[in-house]
């Protein structure tokens, strides 16, 4: 069923500091993957500037041809996204628990400075196991 | 040659048959922008039901729509998890080639996008809650066929000033939930 193909998080200037595929054929190198980030940071921008009324916070899902692209901003502007299937479901969900494993793998770990890639061992462990717990809970079904 | 598989004839049923209004507390008009870009960037036509909030003036307004919209194929085509080979960043995309994207959607409204083999987008920006309006952009694709392109005094590549296009373009909005 729905299963992701990448993850992107953006720091909150633009900057690129996670980028994970899971088995993409479209799997690229660092220097695109950086391209790609700061590119959604400025078209987020820009589409609150588009906005018929007022209070508009941005892109939440982008829906193209062969996937779903859906974004979720926290309130100090990092961005988290996730490449996924078109169709697929509770990816918002999905965000706020890779959101929480953030604020306390990365966050909290004393020797993480801000806005500089992420390198938290912790946090790729349990951000692997909540991947694999979607995806073994969707198989399931 | 049916890109569309459409018929001739405009008065052919629009897919997305709903009442109309009962979604959105907007009287009648249940959109709120359209633009109608051509390949160039030319802003063939740009329609405003309801919008409260004007960020920019119109020019600027309809190239930044422009710009946005360019970005974001791009991006959708570089970003594309099924195709292994792709240009790079920026190269300029004929209509058709690379993953395109027809909608996205934030907390205030959503917007559609659809591009016609020969270049021509339309943008619609509706509330936030509107289902895949896909069918809708063909059906205005279909007026502007009708409507525009087969008038005779019509210049292709100016802004289009058409009254029959406008009022059949703003019963058909008001259908739309």
């Amino acid at each position: 069923m729905a299963s992701i193909y990448s993850l992107f998080i953006i720091s909150k200037s633009g900057g690129l500091i996670f980028y994970k595929d899971y088995g993409s054929s479209g799997r690229m190198d660092t220097n695109d993957s950086l391209r790609l980030a700061s590119l959604w940071h400025s078209m987020h921008a820009i589409s609150q500037q588009l906005s018929p009324t007022t209070g508009c916070t941005g892109i939440e899902l982008l829906q193209a041809d062969t996937f779903d692209l859906h974004c979720f901003q926290s309130l100090t502007g990092t961005k988290f996204f996730v490449v996924c299937e078109p169709g697929a479901q509770h990816m918002e969900s999905l965000l706020k628990v890779i959101y929480e494993l953030y604020t306390d793998y990365v966050l909290k770990n004393p020797f993480y400075e801000m806005e500089m890639p992420i390198r938290c061992e912790l946090f790729d462990l349990n951000l692997s196991q909540a991947i694999q717990k979607d995806r073994v809970a969707l198989l399931g079904r | 040659m049916q890109f569309f598989g459409g018929s001739t004839a405009v008065e052919a049923s629009p897919a997305p048959a709903a009442p109309p209004g009962t979604l959105t507390g907007l009287a009648g008009n249940n959109a709120n922008v359209l633009y109608i870009f051509n390949r160039n960037g030319v802003c063939l036509l740009y329609r405003e039901w309801h919008r409260p909030l004007r960020t920019l003036d119109a020019a600027q307004d309809q190239k930044l729509m422009f710009g946005l919209l360019f970005s974001l194929r791009s991006f959708t085509a570089k970003m594309d998890p099924t195709s292994s080979e792709k240009g790079n960043l920026g190269v300029p995309l004929l209509p058709g080639q690379g993953c395109s994207f027809h909608s996205f959607r934030t907390n205030t409204y959503k917007l559609s996008f659809m591009e016609s083999p020969s270049g021509i987008k339309l943008i619609l920006v509706t509330h936030a809650k509107t289902s895949d309006l896909r069918e809708a952009l063909r059906y205005i694709y279909n007026l502007y066929v009708e409507y525009v392109v087969k008038n005779p005094l019509y210049v292709p590549g100016t802004p289009i000033k058409s009254e029959l296009f406008n009022t059949n373009l703003d019963q058909y909005v008001k259908t739309l939930i």
